[in-house]
């Protein structure tokens, strides 16, 4: 079947799957919108600094399952979510929990980019600031030209930090983006179809830049593409119809996989 | 193609060129009726900006106007300057003796020039005793013969021996238009000649800024909440539903409310912009609201979601983001709202503004009108010398409401350039 994803995503881990330190951990997580059930008891381990991809046809459920992770799912008025998701051990749906400062650490890259109406500068600036991260001025320039040096983006637009975000090719605009989520210094970055609307070169880029993150943050990734997933992760997650079908090391995933459902949606079968 | 087709083509583009000229036809027919609109008022306004004036030599004799010698200012406010206009009208036409012609000669100047003889010795009692060559308002009639607006013959407003009188005025110099200062700077008054706007203007002003310092933020409130925070159920759809039908409701409804609310039961005063202006927020909020819903509504879900992504709290999400996108709309909801509300009358003549009032209202608190009431109240006169008044009104309430919009969207520009 597909050898060469098999050997890119063996190029993108060459160190091997070892055991790491997990990251988040959830067990038997249940979504309902309204009268829907679409995210049906999904337990999974989501190793420290590492890529993990969900895959899976539209509907899924995966996007829903990445939203529950920063608790976004809360600002839909009928969604109702049980089960338990632990970050570094403690329960996020703990009613103790603020869900600000839980957002502050898991930060979010959407599918379409989004940065603000502002500047460039405002952009980055926005979390820090908000946050009480940064003492003075010179503190935020620091923090602008570390986060977008971290997004890659800092050669681009070093320039004309006070122009607007808006102005920015999509490509900038999303690791913008991704600058902004990072500005906050967040543990876990969730992606949800960070490239769907990037042209290939883009994408190549920003796929580059997941590759870099990962040595600082968790990455957790939703993507259509399952080259994408054999390219930038370690971990992959396959859903369908709401079920966690299976979660296993990218290479195992696109080689070997165990269910009948991964294996027909990787071969193309369906989805 | 076969020739089936090419006349269906044909066809179409004839309906197509069909639909874009009753679009050019509408728009001509509007354009042509407000043109309409502004020749008429502006032709009939324009001349209120100037008023005829007689020079006449005026003896301010001290017998009429200080018999006992006391000159302190009460008494001069009160003394009587008819019979020292009388005797100076008779003197410079010493051959008319008979009642009638006398009558006839003190038609010439109205009670605008012994209100102007009298601020003039207010002003200077040294005048007292003293012979000057005055420029005394002539009578509305007059004016409006001279500026063309009536003619000879027509109502008989000026009889021909009055004519005959002008033309020797005329004849030495002694008739004139100068700019009508007064209209700009008075307030309302029994005499065509001496009636101002300015009452008008500061009255619309205060009732205005009532208007928006409440309707404004009370509007955008209710927005954000029932946009951003309450819970879609039964009930915000009927308080939904009720907001839509409130800016339906015939605006003297909202003066009736008005009086009964703020007069009868707050006791707050009548004839006060206050009141004028708190009727005219309850009217404006309805139309706020809804454009500010709208507004919020526009903003994009992606925006909402990036600020809630980095870690911002709702209120911060709204503050920050939300609100500041959606201002420019906001603030075309309220400029259409304060449009509306600076041309609402009937409410207004519910709770009092109507009122003849010929002081300049100092605060909220004091009696005034607005200047569409005043308009009403011109167009209600008999007299000619208020047609033009009407109209010149009319003017300053049109320059009022444009300079209010252009401020609005020179400050909607500014803030969406902030972005």
């Amino acid at each position: 079947m597909n050898t060469m994803v098999a050997n890119k995503a063996k190029a993108a881990q060459p160190q091997g799957a070892g055991p790491a330190a997990l990251k988040v951990v959830a067990r038997d997580v249940n979504v309902h919108y309204g009268q829907k059930h679409a995210l049906k008891g999904v337990s999974i381990d989501i190793p420290d600094r590492s890529v993990t991809a969900f895959i899976g046809p539209s509907g899924c459920g995966k996007s829903t399952f990445l939203r529950c992770i920063n608790r976004m799912n809360d600002t839909i008025a009928n969604a109702r979510v049980d089960g338990s998701i632990k970050l570094d051990g403690a329960d996020i749906y703990d009613p103790a929990v603020d869900v600000v400062q839980l957002r502050a650490r898991v930060g979010m890259v959407f599918q379409k980019p989004n940065p603000f109406p502002k500047s460039i500068y405002e952009n980055v600036v926005y979390g820090p600031r908000i946050h009480g991260l940064a003492e003075s001025r010179a503190d935020l320039d620091a923090i602008v030209e570390k986060s977008l040096r971290g997004a890659g983006l800092w050669d681009e637009v070093k320039d004309r930090l006070r122009e607007p975000g808006t102005g920015l090719s999509g490509g900038q605009q999303q690791r913008l983006c991704i600058a902004r989520t990072i500005a906050v210094e967040p543990e876990v970055i969730l992606m949800d179809e960070p490239c769907s609307a990037l042209d290939p070169i883009a994408t190549a880029v920003i796929e580059e830049l997941i590759e870099e993150l990962r040595k600082d943050f968790t990455i957790v990734i939703v993507t259509h593409n399952m080259q994408q997933a054999a390219r930038v992760s370690q971990r992959t997650a396959f859903f369908h119809l709401g079920l966690l079908v299976e979660v296993d090391d990218t290479e195992k995933i696109f080689t070997n996989p165990q269910d009948a459902r991964t294996q027909g949606y990787i071969t193309g079968r369906y989805g | 193609m076969t020739p089936e087709a090419i006349r269906r083509l044909k066809r179409r583009y004839a309906a197509e060129r069909r639909f874009k000229a009753y679009g050019i036809a509408a728009m001509t027919f509007a354009a042509a009726a407000l043109l309409l609109l502004l020749v008429t008022v502006v032709g009939n306004g324009y001349t209120a900006f100037w008023q005829t004036q007689l020079r006449i030599e005026v003896f301010f004799d001290p017998d009429a106007i200080a018999p006992a010698g006391t000159t302190d200012r009460r008494r001069l406010m009160g003394a009587d300057y008819r019979t020292v206009l009388l005797d100076a009208v008779s003197a410079r036409f010493p051959e008319v003796r008979d009642r009638d012609g006398l009558r006839q000669l003190e038609g010439l100047v109205g009670s605008g020039a012994e209100v102007q003889l009298r601020d003039m010795v207010v002003a200077d009692p040294g005048l007292i005793g003293q012979r000057r060559q005055v420029w005394l308002l002539a009578h509305s009639d007059i004016d409006m013969l001279i500026k063309g607006q009536t003619r000879l013959g027509d109502g008989a407003r000026v009889t021909e021996r009055q004519a005959g009188w002008l033309t020797a005025l005329a004849r030495g110099g002694d008739v004139d238009q100068f700019f009508n200062t007064r209209f700009f700077t008075g307030a309302d008054s029994r005499d065509p000649e001496l009636v101002g706007i300015l009452g008008g203007v500061v009255g619309t002003t205060f009732t205005l800024l009532i208007c928006l310092l409440l309707a404004f933020p009370l509007g955008v409130m209710a927005a954000v909440y029932l946009e951003e925070y309450a819970p879609k159920n039964r009930l915000t759809d009927i308080i939904e539903v009720n907001i839509n039908n409130l800016a339906a409701v015939p605006s003297i409804v909202f003066g009736l409310l008005g009086l009964s609310v703020f007069i009868n039961f707050f006791g707050m005063p009548r004839s006060a912009p206050l009141v004028g202006g708190s009727v005219l927020a309850l009217m404006s909020l309805p139309t706020i609201i809804i454009a500010a819903r709208a507004a919020l509504r526009a903003v994009p879900p992606s925006i909402r979601e990036g600020a809630l992504g980095v870690g911002a709290s709702k209120m911060q999400m709204i503050g920050h983001h939300v609100l500041p996108l959606a201002m420019p709309g906001i603030l075309t909801g309220t400029i259409i709202a304060m449009a509306h509300a600076l041309g609402e009358t009937a409410p207004l003549l519910m709770i009092g503004m109507v009122a003849f009032i010929t002081d300049i209202p100092t605060d909220p608190l004091s009696a005034s009108t607005v200047l569409p009431v005043q308009i009403f109240m011109w167009a209600d006169h008999p007299e000619r010398g208020f047609v033009e008044k009407t109209s010149a009104g009319i003017i300053v309430l049109l320059v009022f409401m444009l300079v209010m919009n252009a401020s609005a969207v020179w400050l909607r520009r500014k803030f969406e350039r902030r972005w």
